[in-house]
């Protein structure tokens, strides 16, 4: 696989537990570069997992993951660290640093990888702010935001050192829908205008449908269904018509493993 | 039986990997402090302020008290044996050797340990941590290091406090209240206490401020990142860094003698 390749991140045989339980059972799943990717799936299906994964905060017990063609379960912590500046992560709550006001929360990577001058970080901060339409709060500390106000920040901390990828956790959990519609303007507008690679983590199929080029829904460790939207929406795998039609019980049972409803309530099940 | 000795292996193996890992951290720690001393001098001395000013109050309140206590007990006792004059030699010998070190040591553990620990332990909780390591920014160097020099600094400044308000606390009890001549109080100190005696609140105040930083920073690294989580490994720093602060007490005071 080359750098310059459409394909971005591939994976290939990936395998993780977390105890007895497989998350992914050789999962195959690639990535092409351009494209806003969607990550679907039931919860508990290791979607966040499969993030963290590619970012290498976890290491897979089998399988690689190729990022702009380098296997990055190789890579030494330099190297990593390099490789993650060409990352940038939007977390399900912001993650801003909640010692920093909102412009040094937005500054950080620029002053921790960069030696450039107070009066460019400035510069560079004000425009970023001003992209996600929060230069007038600058000055506010992270407990004095709302929770859309928060991701906002956070997302103009993601891509403060221009990235290649951004990565967008539970983007649209929690928010009115004012703040929602502007994050998913948001998503769709940076991928074209900076022409970078997306991939968002969501199970808000509506809201995904609206800005994704390619969806994956993840179940039982595997892709079980994959394409546009649109395509999903009409694919007649069980799961995915109960995933992207939200039908209560399915292939995905609404009650957990448990012993039969009667003879627990008789207490049988303790004799 | 067979249950007991695997429970007991189990503990035991656990124990070791721990203070393994233990080790490891510190040298880490160690590892990175040179760097960050010399490119990073701010982060410390925001560190040292923070951990300073935050058991300032509390360290003078209790030496004033710690002080005070001293001198009555040693007045009431050496007075006895006529022996009043020695009311402030056996405050200053209690305070500069054991009590400044110790009890500073214990209250650090108390106020500012434990705010290490939850600030660190909130932080994972609340993914700024991973949010650093995904920026590329190692929080080993940037959040940990600089707490923990923060601690080891602030220590024995924060010990000589205690002594020196724990002292006046001495001279109100003994001097003003009990009427000791003030001269004698002061020139049987100045006659009795020597630099060694110093030097080993000193070394005291210096091993502690690194084991109980060590320890509040630890617990607040390796929290379960949840609310329970980061309240109980605040409570493991205060009772952790009490014992280890004491044993280390002991294992020093006979050395040193």
């Amino acid at each position: 696989m080359g750098n310059d390749s459409e394909n971005l991140i591939e994976i290939h045989g990936l395998k993780y537990s977390r105890g007895p339980r497989a998350i992914f059972d050789g999962l195959e799943l690639v990535i092409k570069r351009g494209e806003i990717t969607a990550l679907m799936g039931p919860s508990g299906t290791g979607k966040t997992t499969l993030l963290r994964l590619i970012t290498r905060q976890l290491i897979p017990e089998e399988g690689v993951i190729y990022v702009g063609g380098v296997d990055i379960s190789m890579l030494n912590q330099a190297e990593l660290y390099q490789m993650r500046q060409r990352f940038g992560m939007l977390f399900q709550n912001g993650a801003l640093l909640t010692d920093l006001n909102v412009f040094e929360n937005v500054a950080f990577p620029l002053r921790e990888h960069t030696k450039l001058s107070i009066r460019l970080i400035r510069h560079i901060v004000l425009t970023k702010l001003h992209a996600v339409g929060l230069r007038g709060a600058a000055d506010m500390m992270p407990a004095q935001l709302s929770g859309g106000m928060a991701r906002r920040v956070a997302l103009a901390r993601a891509m403060v050192m221009d990235p290649e990828i951004l990565i967008y956790d539970e983007p649209f959990v929690g928010l009115d829908p004012i703040s929602l519609g502007v994050i998913v303007r948001l998503v769709r507008r940076l991928n074209d205008a900076l022409g970078i690679t997306s991939i968002v983590v969501s199970h808000d199929v509506e809201e995904i449908a609206t800005v994704a080029d390619r969806s994956f829904l993840l179940s039982e460790g595997k892709v079980a269904a994959s394409g546009s939207p649109d395509e999903l929406s009409i694919a007649s795998s069980e799961v995915v018509r109960q995933f992207m039609h939200g039908m209560a019980d399915g292939p995905v049972a609404f009650h957990f493993d448990a012993p039969g409803y009667e003879e627990q309530l008789l207490g049988r099940d303790i004799e | 039986m067979n249950k007991v000795f695997r429970d007991l292996r189990n503990n035991l193996v656990e124990f070791l990997r721990t203070f393994g890992a233990f080790q490891l951290f510190f040298l880490r720690l160690l590892k990175y402090s040179p760097r960050i001393l010399v490119t990073r001098p701010g982060l410390v001395i925001k560190q040292v302020h923070n951990t300073g000013a935050q058991s300032l109050v509390i360290i003078m309140i209790c030496g004033l008290f710690v002080g005070a206590v001293l001198a009555l007990q040693a007045y009431s006792n050496m007075s006895k044996f006529n022996a009043e004059d020695w009311t402030g030699v056996a405050a200053a010998f209690a305070l500069v050797k054991e009590l400044g070190p110790v009890m500073t040591a214990l209250l650090f553990a108390g106020r500012a340990g434990t705010a290490l620990t939850s600030e660190i332990g909130l932080m994972k909780a609340t993914d700024q941590l991973s949010a650093m390591e995904m920026m590329a920014v190692n929080p080993v160097p940037r959040v940990l290091v600089p707490r923990f020099l923060g601690g080891v600094f602030a220590m024995p400044f924060l010990a000589a406090i205690f002594s020196a308000v724990g002292m006046f606390g001495a001279h109100l009890m003994g001097v003003e209240l009990f009427q000791v001549d003030v001269g004698s109080f002061w020139q049987q100190i100045q006659l009795t206490v020597e630099v060694s005696d110093i030097n080993e609140g000193i070394i005291k105040s210096i091993v502690f401020g690194v084991a109980a930083s060590l320890i509040a920073v630890w617990e607040g690294y390796n929290t379960v990142p949840t609310a329970e989580g980061v309240g109980r490994a605040t409570t493991r720093t205060v009772v952790i860094t009490a014992i280890t602060i004491l044993v280390f007490d002991f294992m020093i005071t006979a050395v040193l003698l």
